[in-house]
């Protein structure tokens, strides 16, 4: 995936007043990554796009982009190019003008300049529309203007601060594809910013997960997805069923614990985790337990009845009452095989399977 | 109902002739070939526009009008840009107290600002003239002149020129290429409105100068004699014609201004 170390953060800070927006965070992202920043609203993703592409300055630490040490540098002379999230199109001029405006400082000569904003305009598929206004754009359209502006730039890096934010449902679903296989295209590294965790399991090479200005978790998206470090970050991406277990043994890389439903389970340690009081938290994904129709059986599985149903027109979200459990299990089924029609208080089995059992820290 | 449809359109246009007619009548006349100002019309003649090119007073009259209108539109811009950058770029303490206060001159009688600046520049012994005048005027001018800009600048988002650096601009390079461009329509039109208000405006003008007198002024001085009388009349269309003319430019760089503001809202599809 990451060929080479493009961007190397080091030990960044910065301070607004006595509060940290972003804390000692370290982190490196390769070169030709499509890399995203998650995580909540206000928990420092915008400052620490905006510290890489030299807005901000940080309070500590540095940045290093392509072995250059750029903390300190000006925007204007970094490799990076950003695409803002209200696009920041300038209004008094047409869209090949807006393309076309960073190129202008680098004095090519008048037909290699329009052979490349032509270029950049292919590459977004709005060659058509290169004398229009600004304001006469869609915002579909102006988004990609703001792409085609930065990428013609040929950035190292180029950051983009929740550029889908502001476009309908269906839009955002199109664009999110077309990101990925523009980014695909040009080869060079994107960094996402996004609060939203599909969009970042959708679209990126890798994800940090951040929270109050520090990383929680880098990896993959199926690995931050399946294989979440703790409580928050599995929350965050998504529904999962949280239980409790005692620890029956506790070894170097793994834990085993015995769970009120499940039994007894063997689970992978992650990074740094510590057994505290013989107590563990145990996590499951919701689509991981699968409801059991007559006739049906599996290896493993539990009785409970159903206490909750929402119906989501593709999927139907139930709430399963298990015996000793506190809470209900949630399960997510395709409609398929008449989930939505089960009537609350009906007896189910489900089928569960142990490996899909994390180990999360608090 | 249909007798009130019937009737609107009746009220609109007693509404439109008694707000413009008597207006009207001052360009009627002053093409008129008779020294008096009635019905029915003597024939047509220059003849009036012509006594007023010759006529020094009155040139040395439309020069001052001039100098004061332009300075005092360059310093009501001036003062109307910062103040305009303060309040839509700053958040501040007592902000909305401030541009109040700013605005307020919009609403109190003209009569009471000129006698109480009056009185000012008469304590402080300065001695009345055109600067005076200028002063006075700018004053006056610059609750128009931030409205103006005020409403201007709310399109203009800080964004733009992060972006304009981020493409390799510098700072100066950024004021140039994009800053000035874009605020350059609300300039304009705050230039224009000042100028018009301060061409037209008679009672600080009135109170505020010493010899040198601007063109309202000295009209106001030349109806006391009836010959005179056409050829302000003269005078007069040609203030209207300026006037009508720089306000439609100004709401031309107006409704830009408005165009470029719109672009900042985003529209979802
Ligand atoms: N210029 C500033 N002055 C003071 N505090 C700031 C400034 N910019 C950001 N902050 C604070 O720093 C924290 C992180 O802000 P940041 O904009 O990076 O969050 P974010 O993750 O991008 O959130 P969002 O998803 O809402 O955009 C917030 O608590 C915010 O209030
Ligand atoms: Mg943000």
């Amino acid at each position: 995936m990451a060929d080479r170390s493009m961007i190397s953060i080091h030990g960044i800070s910065k301070y607004y007043g006595p509060y940290p927006a972003v804390s000692s965070l370290s982190l490196e992202i390769g070169g030709g990554e499509f890399f995203s920043l998650l995580g909540p609203s206000g928990c420092g993703k915008t400052t620490l796009l905006r510290m890489i592409a030299g807005f901000v300055e940080p309070t500590d630490g540095s940045i290093r982009i392509d072995g250059q040490d750029v903390t300190g540098t000006p925007p204007n002379r970094r490799p990076t190019n950003m695409v803002f999230q209200n696009y920041a199109i300038f209004p008094h001029l047409n869209v090949e003008e807006n393309v076309g405006y960073g190129l202008k400082r680098l004095r090519l000569d008048k037909t290699e300049e329009k052979r490349r904003i032509g270029e950049a305009l292919e590459q977004v598929r709005l060659s058509t529309l290169g004398s229009r206004k600004a304001h006469e754009l869609s915002g579909g359209q102006r988004q990609r203007v703001a792409l085609a502006r930065a990428l013609v730039m040929r950035p190292k890096v180029l950051l983009l601060d929740e550029p889908l934010s502001a476009l309908d449902k269906k839009l955002r679903e199109q664009m999110q594809v077309e990101l990925r296989s523009l980014q695909q295209a040009v080869g060079i590294t994107f960094i996402l910013v996004t609060h939203d965790q599909y969009e970042a399991l959708a679209m990126s090479d890798r994800i940090a997960v951040m929270f109050a200005g520090k990383l929680a978790q880098v990896a993959t998206p199926k690995e931050i997805y399946q294989r979440p470090v703790n409580r928050q970050v599995a929350d965050f991406l998504g529904g999962m069923n949280f239980l409790s277990a005692t620890v029956t043994g506790d070894t170097n890389g793994k834990v085993a614990a015995r769970t009120d439903i499940f039994g007894d389970v063997v689970l992978e340690k992650p990074p740094g985790f510590t057994v505290v009081e013989g107590k563990v938290t145990l996590g499951m994904r919701p689509e991981r337990l699968r409801l059991l129709w007559e006739g049906e059986t599996a290896a493993k599985e539990i009785r409970g009845t159903v206490s909750n149903r929402h119906y989501f027109g593709e999927t139907t979200h139930l709430s399963i009452a298990v015996d000793g459990l506190s809470a209900p299990l949630s399960i997510i089924e395709t409609n398929n095989y008449g989930a939505d029609d089960l009537p609350i208080g009906a007896g189910v089995r489900l089928a569960y399977d142990p490996d899909a059992l994390v180990l999360l820290a608090e | 109902m249909s007798g009130r449809l019937r009737l609107l359109p009746v009220f609109v246009a007693a509404y439109l002739l008694f707000l413009y007619a008597p207006i009207l009548l001052i360009p009627i006349f002053s093409f008129n070939n008779a020294a008096s100002t009635t019905f029915p019309l003597a024939g047509f003649t220059w003849k009036w526009y012509v006594t007023l090119a010759g006529n020094t007073v009155m040139l040395d009259a439309a020069r001052n009008s001039l100098i004061v209108g332009v300075s005092v539109s360059i310093l009501a811009t001036l003062f109307g840009i910062c103040a305009a950058r303060a309040i839509t770029r700053y958040d501040f303490r007592g902000k909305r107290l401030t541009s109040g206060l700013i605005m307020a001159p919009l609403f109190l009688p003209e009569i009471i600002v000129a006698i109480s600046l009056l009185m000012i520049v008469l304590a402080m012994g300065a001695e009345l003239s055109l600067l005076t005048v200028i002063l006075g005027q700018t004053v006056f001018c610059i609750p128009y002149s931030m409205a103006v800009l005020v409403s201007g600048f709310e399109g203009f988002d800080r964004s733009l020129e992060e972006a304009s650096q981020d493409l390799g601009e510098t700072a100066f390079g950024t004021f140039r290429r994009v800053t000035l461009p874009v605020v350059a329509p609300a300039i304009l039109s705050s230039l224009l409105v000042a100028f018009t208000i301060s061409l037209d405006e008679f009672i600080l003008a009135f109170f505020l100068t010493g010899t040198q007198q601007t063109l309202p002024v000295y009209i106001w001085g030349q109806l006391r004699f009836a010959a005179k009388l056409p050829s302000v009349l003269a005078l007069g269309s040609l203030m209207l014609l300026a006037s009508v003319f720089l306000l439609t430019l100004a709401e031309i760089f107006r409704r830009r201004a408005e165009n470029r503001k719109i672009l900042q809202e985003v529209p979802h599809g």
